[in-house]
């Protein structure tokens, strides 16, 4: 036998096939059909965002390992989630130069001040909108309506307004269903809910796709299913519960679930492999907790929509719910307090 | 008594790819003798045994070549007739070189054996049974390789209720004791006689995983009416091969942290190494050879051999016939198998199989990327302990909040977590080196 250098490796020397790469990879995939329907909707604009989301993402990571003499960690495409992310949760006709703010601050802020891919306490998407939350209030709240009839052939004037003027307010501005609902008052069909037929961020009007995104990532074994299941059951149940008690000053549950960013934010944005619980325990709980916050702030709290604070709050407390129920290890009688 | 199937399980585990059928339908083959056999004088956990025969010595199969030194030690047999060329240090699959004995083999080695002092079954009292196996220098050949002896000892105060025989080999690619199962039935139920004498049990219960139910049904079909045993086959899932996981697949019961098995009346055994006793004690021989499984995409030949304990691993590869862009070699199953640099290595008593890969086979991404935190191992831990917390603190080198409060030493090292990990963090040599610190700073 001729004279072979054999390879030493440490033991399990098999690996079961799914790589951190192979997981961002796919939530991006997850995201295509999501983000192309949001462009069908609401055109140019909508495309413009995403890309300049993305984009800004990518290379503001670039550009802080650069500076910071580490190698480039771009190429485990996180930072390609986060700038699509944040960019789907923006309105339509959103102005780049915010946009791109809100990923500078998402990637240096909510990612790379923490130490990088795993060290993020928060998802770094909702670090950046909340953010612009607190800059924009007024952008950021601006909602076009979806299939505009001049979407395809022009920009929003918003779109492209210089940086630090103030923006021209978009006359055919549309209420989206969750303001709708809280200050006016008017329901919207679960149906144009559930296919993307209404205003709202630029991801988080076809619920459907959105399902159906996570639905791939469930099945490919690369998303966690008791985080959306939590959160959506919780909903469910509480706004069944109060419903079923008044069912003229409370939304249907059908409604509750399928309007606003519920879907993205259950789906998408609270199963950040990072910023979420491990234990089985502390996953139910984190997913009952966002869920319950977000009924409260939506029935009762002064904002149509509460996705994102409850989800940063859920973020928050992940590391504490791992330890809440503590976990019964093999051969021991008593939980350890770990 | 008869066979059971059922659907219970222990917690957690992994499913890796089971990739037996290349070999579970070949019997097993007797392999020839290697001109120069290679010899550790530890091939078991404990105390390495010492010589009795020296340089230039002609020495006959089966002969006695070294004692075992104190009680968790046991003593090594010629595996061929030839005579001693050295001894000296010998390459082990730890990297380390250790004392052993080269044995330079007649060519016309035969395969008549030496034999010793018989141990007959109905005079013997346990505590010549348990003397027997030590003389015969049997090991757990599960691929542990703990002096058999000990294991077997019941201690005072305490009693062994069930032996089990263990018939699980979860670990992929292995099949040895799936073909000893079914080519050495009068042997296990032989060894089954002396083990119940030896731990005074109650019933036996032969646990073996649902790939193997030919095995099982063979086995439950041939039970002698005097035995009290019970075939359960389980479904399959790794680890369960070890033996707490075993215990509480079939059982439902947890063997305590730090304990043993017979804490909560149960030896386990496995089915080789009861084979062996049923073969080796009534004759009074001392352990020569094993059953080994060659496999991978790497080898030609692939199949079950029973092969004399010291032969190079270069030699059984020169036999079998290699592929093209040989990359690793593992020693054992390639979830807890050792990978070796050095062909001139031996097949030792504890060595269940030599797995070889080639370069198609072998992880191609082996970049170490952050803990995301996905809880993949967390959800694989068959102990329930949370591996990225130990792996994260392993890298700040907190061993001692490891132990004390993340129950480190409770880990047997099955891999299960780094099987899942996507980020390929070798979290199992995280453990072993902290566990090896802990017990280091401890002393």
């Amino acid at each position: 036998m001729q004279q072979t250098t054999l390879h030493i490796s440490t033991s399990p020397h098999l690996s079961k096939g799914v790589s951190t790469v192979g997981i961002m990879q796919n939530v991006v995939w997850a995201l295509i059909p999501v983000s192309l329907f949001a462009v069908y909707a609401f055109g140019w604009s909508a495309l413009l965002v995403l890309l300049a989301t993305t984009g800004s993402a990518v290379l503001t990571e670039h550009m802080i390992c650069r500076w910071s003499g580490k190698t480039s960690t771009v190429d485990d495409w996180s930072a390609v989630i986060t700038g699509l992310l944040l960019g789907l949760t923006l309105p339509p006709a959103f102005p780049l130069w915010m946009a791109i703010i809100g990923s500078v601050v998402a990637i240096a802020v909510g990612k790379m001040a923490f130490g990088g891919l795993g060290k993020n306490v928060f998802n770094p998407a909702l670090v950046g909108r909340a953010f612009l939350q607190a800059a924009f209030p007024v952008a950021i709240t601006t909602w076009s309506p979806a299939f505009a009839p001049e979407r395809l052939q022009s920009l929003h004037p918003s779109t492209m307004a210089a940086p630090f003027m103030q923006p021209a307010v978009d006359g055919m501005s549309g209420a989206t269903p969750l303001s709708a609902f809280k200050f006016e008052g008017i329901n919207t069909n679960t149906m144009e809910l559930a296919m993307g037929q209404v205003s709202g961020s630029i991801g988080e009007t076809s619920a459907l796709l959105i399902l159906l995104g996570g639905l791939y990532l469930i099945w490919r074994g690369m998303m966690d299913w008791r985080i959306p299941a939590g959160i959506l059951l919780s909903v469910a149940i509480l706004s069944a519960l109060v419903f079923a008690i008044d069912p003229v000053s409370y939304p249907a549950p059908g409604f509750m679930l399928f309007a606003g960013g519920l879907m993205l934010g259950a789906m998408f944005m609270a199963t950040d492999m990072v910023a979420s619980p491990m234990t089985n325990a502390g996953i139910w709980i984190y997913g009952a907790f966002i869920g319950t916050l977000i009924f409260v702030i939506r029935i009762w709290g002064g904002l149509p929509e509460g996705i994102m604070y409850a989800i940063l709050l859920g973020n928050a407390l992940s590391p504490h719910l791992d330890k809440l129920v503590p976990r019964r290890v093999y051969g021991h009688l008593k939980t350890k307090k770990s | 008594m008869g066979l059971f199937y059922n659907k219970k399980s222990f917690r957690h585990g992994v499913h890796p790819p089971e990739q037996k059928s290349e070999t579970n339908q070949l019997p097993i083959r007797q392999f020839g003798f290697a001109p120069l056999m290679v010899l550790p004088l530890s091939q078991h956990i404990g105390a390495p045994s010492v010589p009795v025969v020296s340089e230039g010595q002609e020495v006959v199969r089966g002969q006695l070549l070294a004692h075992s030194d104190g009680y968790v030690s046991v003593p090594l047999h010629a595996p061929a007739s030839g005579v001693i060329r050295k001894i000296g240090e010998v390459p082990t699959v730890s990297g380390k070189k250790t004392k052993g004995i080269y044995l330079e083999t007649f060519p016309a080695s035969g395969q008549e054996v030496w034999g010793g002092e018989k141990i007959d079954l109905d005079s013997a009292s346990p505590e010549e049974i348990l003397q027997g196996v030590q003389q015969a220098g049997i090991v757990g050949l599960g691929g542990a390789a703990f002096p058999t002896h000990v294991k077997l000892k019941v201690p005072e105060g305490k009693s062994c209720e069930i032996l089990m025989l263990n018939g699980i080999e979860c670990e992929p690619y292995l099949t040895t004791d799936h073909r000893v199962m079914l080519e050495q039935d009068a042997d296990i139920f032989m060894g089954i006689r002396y083990l119940l004498k030896a731990t005074g049990a109650k019933e036996v219960i032969i646990g073996i995983e649902a790939n193997k139910k030919d095995a099982a049904e063979h086995l439950a079909a041939l039970i002698p009416d005097d035995l009290p045993i019970r075939v359960e086959v389980v479904p399959v899932k790794y680890p369960q091969g070890a033996e707490k996981m075993l215990i509480t697949a079939i059982l439902g019961r947890e063997v305590p942290s730090g304990g043993l098995p017979i804490d909560i009346g149960i030896v386990v055994v496995n089915v080789a190494t009861a084979a062996e006793i049923g073969r080796l004690l009534p004759k009074g021989r001392g352990i020569q050879e094993r059953v080994v499984t060659i496999t991978g995409d790497g080898i030609k030949r692939k199949g079950n051999y029973l092969i004399p304990v010291g032969t190079p691993i270069r030699y059984v590869l020169e036999q079998v016939g290699v592929e093209e862009g040989l990359a690793e070699v593992y020693l054992g199953g390639p979830m807890m198998g050792m990978a070796i640099s050095d062909l001139s290595i031996p097949i030792t008593k504890g060595t269940s199989g030599v797995v070889v890969f080639t370069k198609k086979k072998v992880k191609q991404d082996q970049r170490i990327y952050p803990c995301i935190k996905c809880g993949a191992c967390v959800s694989a831990c068959p102990l329930s302990l949370n591996p990225s917390e130990l792996g994260i603190l392993a890298q700040a080198e907190a061993y001692e909040e490891m132990a004390t409060k993340n129950n480190l030493m409770d880990c047997f090292e099955c891999g299960s977590c780094a099987y899942v990990c996507p980020s390929n963090i070798p979290l199992v040599q995280y453990f072993r080196l902290s566990k090896k610190m802990v017990r280091k700073n401890n002393k």
